[in-house]
């Protein structure tokens, strides 16, 4: 143990007026605080029942209210938008200013090798999409052949310059809240590891609707059975309102968040 | 030099030379104390026309989107409740909770490093950079890490902090100081942020406009080379979870996120404050710090992470929990309740003082009425509640004590009493330091003035001669001394022609009756 570890302590216990203790670095002792207990009057839970109309209309709602793009569909559904979306990664994107001397040019479709892309490059890369690898395969089965879908684990990650020349990630979700149109990624096999979903540009994150929850306790007490998870919680796309207060969409993580709400 | 008295004190600091020209705030030798005394700098700053449109643009919006997000919660009350008493548990277990955070950490395979002060954290985080051959580690906005003012002490090793969030980074290119807890860069418009990108980012494009999304876009293509080459991360925590061992950071740009996760070390600074008992204790703390803070519903991006997860983000975790001053605050059996803050900024936001002197006039990184009771208390082994030539003395009185602070305060830190406490503290300090003291003298005479009725009325009507000293507006500007010394800081009122005692007289002596009646 060490020596400032012992002291802090002792320190600690002396503000609380544990005696024998010593002192905090002023000389004093401080006295015994009498905490209230822990009145949890809060709610608990929401009015509506998980994946309820109610619930899907506000997630929705607040989801859009933070720019992201939301995609209602069926189960059956689902592998067509996925190809929708990839398929609309390749055409050019309008309206975003792009700067910095990195700017490599337009698409790589002819990059067919399995190769991987200078790192440094920021642009979105039509055509590769990057899944963990325990997605649901028939998510992507309507993706063209053309599509590169690069597959990665905890065992086998791709590295971060890989990453970065990846133009989108598909990934699932564990649960939703609709009160603050958030999406917490758990890191299992479906979701991946976290950089998957921070590097690339575009994020298609596909929510079913019985993962839809009300309140933030009801998605705490969830996420709580595996505490030692790393998660996400994701509401909207990267944001920053630095320079006078004027929001901006997109910084460092996704500048585009497609919520595909399923059932 | 000292006047202190029920005004406002007059302490000066030396200032350094300006850094010229973005930097009218050089870097401090101490996070918690730079320049001038509150209201000598409160003066300077109030001269500056576009520092308080810009913080009265910035502090307005705030307010209105804070709240319209809290009145859309209906049980708000019931969560600030559940959130002060949350960390008045904490507070009481305190030696408990850290050890059980450290036992997770470590088991979940993280190590965990105790710093008494500044420079001993400081110092761990070097060696650990040094360890891993690094040369330069991203950083996390963090106020634990300005606070031990970890860059300055990185760069005398030889290593570059960059900071990564937007706003950090604007200060940090500009060699200025931040003016605002959530939003440091507050004090800039548009205009001299691309000024400063241009001049200090070294690969800003040439033709730059001041839109606020190129200037954000030209920091996401500066900083992303950054982030895909760092091997060393710093951060700070908002919250530490002691039975799980679950490390939480709240952010907005993805900056975070990325440094949390590429690195393979990752090294996060925390005060010993920090925790929450257990898990579920962060659904209260997740629905107030967002919608306090940015007035969001949630934040953009929260990462939450226990230890090291094999395969996925830093493989190597380094914990290190801060003391620096955090324990004689814990210490004041008033002024603790302090260390429940969760750093949301709210009390900047609604403060009437804030909003016009701006951060930088507190001296501290820790600006507006939480900065006021919390940089005097954090230093208070080195005189910064009672130190007679300690300007952070001069903090509790940056404050009209209007209790805005309090409304606002996700956990219902009571600010304005701490204040009061600790204006009380100064005086009672000041007091004993002084061999003769008008202030004191003064008093002892009023109170012989007033312990005798007859006294009393001669002095009444003695003043009465004063009448004619005021202006116009009956008051009274600028005095002879001793009086000089209240004038100096605020108007006296010119006495009436009249006592009270003579005016009854004269009505009562007329009609003799009703005396008589209520008798």
């Amino acid at each position: 143990m060490s020596d400032a570890r012992t002291e802090v302590l002792a320190r600690v216990r002396a503000a609380l007026g544990q005696t024998g203790s010593g002192t905090t670095p002023s000389g004093k002792v401080g006295t015994a605080p009498h905490p209230e207990p822990v009145p949890r009057a809060y709610r608990a839970s929401g009015e509506h029942a998980v994946g309820s109309p109610e619930v899907l209309e506000q997630l929705v709602d607040r989801l859009v209210d933070y720019k992201a793009h939301v995609h209602q569909i069926t189960a059956d559904a689902l592998p067509a938008t996925v190809a929708a979306l990839v398929a609309e990664l390749s055409e050019p994107q309008g309206g975003i200013a792009r700067s910095g001397s990195d700017n490599s040019p337009g698409p790589e479709l002819s990059e067919p090798q399995g190769g991987i892309a200078p790192p440094g490059s920021d642009n979105s890369r039509g055509g590769r999409v990057v899944v963990p690898d325990g997605l649901d395969d028939a998510w992507l089965a309507a993706l063209p052949a053309e599509v590169d879908v690069v597959r990665d684990s905890r065992e086998q990650p791709l590295a971060a310059a890989d990453l970065d020349a990846v133009a989108a990630v598909v990934t699932a979700a564990r649960v939703a809240i609709s009160e603050t149109g958030t999406i917490v990624l758990d890191g299992e096999p479906d979701q991946g590891r976290r950089a998957i979903s921070l590097v690339p540009d575009v994020h298609l994150c596909v929510v079913r609707a019985d993962q839809a929850v009300q309140t933030v306790p009801e998605a705490v007490r969830l996420l709580g059975a595996h505490p030692e998870r790393p998660l996400t919680w994701i509401s909207g796309p990267s944001a920053t309102s630095d320079i006078e207060l004027d929001r901006v969409e997109g910084v460092h993580g996704p500048r585009t968040l497609h919520v595909l709400l399923v059932g | 030099m000292s006047q202190t008295f029920l005004g406002l004190p007059t302490r000066r600091r030396t200032t350094d030379a300006a850094d010229e020209p973005f930097g009218p705030v050089p870097h401090p030798q101490e996070p918690l104390r730079w320049g001038d005394d509150f209201p000598a700098a409160a003066k300077q700053t109030l001269k500056n026309d576009q520092l308080r449109r810009n913080l009265g643009h910035a502090t307005q919006v705030i307010r209105t989107k804070r709240a319209a997000v809290v009145g859309e919660v209906p049980d708000w009350e019931a969560l600030r409740d559940a959130g002060s008493a949350v960390k008045q548990q904490v507070m009481a277990h305190l030696p408990d909770l850290l050890q059980q955070l450290e036992e997770n950490v470590v088991a979940r395979g993280g190590v965990v490093h105790w710093a008494r002060d500044a420079a001993e954290a400081n110092r761990i985080v070097a060696d650990i950079a040094k360890a891993k051959g690094a040369d330069e580690v991203v950083k996390i906005k963090s106020m634990a890490t300005q606070e031990i003012g970890l860059n300055e002490a990185l760069a005398d090793e030889g290593i570059a902090a960059i900071e990564t969030d937007l706003a950090e980074l604007i200060v940090q290119l500009a060699d200025d100081m931040p003016s605002h807890i959530l939003v440091p860069a507050i004090h800039r418009n548009r205009s001299e942020i691309r000024d400063i990108f241009l001049a200090r980012m070294g690969d800003a494009p040439p033709d730059l406009s001041d839109v606020p999304r190129e200037l954000a876009m030209a920091a996401r293509a500066h900083l992303r080379r950054k982030f895909l080459s760092a091997k060393v991360a710093v951060s700070g925590a908002n919250f530490a979870v002691a039975d799980t061992g679950t490390l939480a950071v709240v952010e907005s740009e993805g900056n975070g996120r990325m440094c949390l996760t590429l690195p393979e070390t990752l090294v996060t600074v925390m005060g010993i404050e920090k925790l929450v008992p257990t898990f579920d204790d962060l659904e209260v703390f997740l629905q107030l710090l967002p919608r306090s803070s940015t007035g969001e519903r949630m934040n953009p991006y929260t990462s939450m992470w226990s230890g090291v997860t094999p395969g996925d983000g830093p493989q190597e975790f380094h914990l290190v929990l801060l003391d620096n001053g955090r324990t004689d605050v814990l210490a004041d059996e008033v002024g603790r309740s302090a260390l429940h803050c969760i750093r949301c900024s709210a009390c900047l936001n609604v403060c009437p003082v804030y909003e016009r002197v701006g951060g930088h006039a507190y001296g501290s990184v820790y600006p507006g009425p939480i900065g006021a009771i919390l940089t005097p208390q954090l230093t208070a082994s080195t005189g910064g509640v009672s130190g007679h030539h300690d300007p952070n003395a001069s903090l509790p009185y940056a404050s009209s004590l209007c209790g805005a602070c309090y409304e606002v305060c996700p956990v219902k830190i009571d600010i304005p009493s701490i204040l009061v406490d600790l204006r009380a503290r100064e005086v009672d300090a000041d007091r004993s330091s002084r061999g003769v003291d008008p202030w004191r003298t003064a008093m002892k005479a009023a109170a012989w003035v007033m312990a005798d009725g007859d006294r009393f009325a001669l002095a009444g009507r003695a003043a009465t001669l004063g009448s004619g000293l005021g202006g116009r507006d009956h008051a009274i500007s600028v005095a002879p001394p001793p009086a000089s010394a209240w004038t100096k800081a605020r108007d006296l009122p010119a006495p009436p022609r009249q006592t009270f005692r003579q005016w009854w007289q004269a009505e009562h002596e007329t009609t003799p009756e009703h005396e008589e009646g209520a008798r």
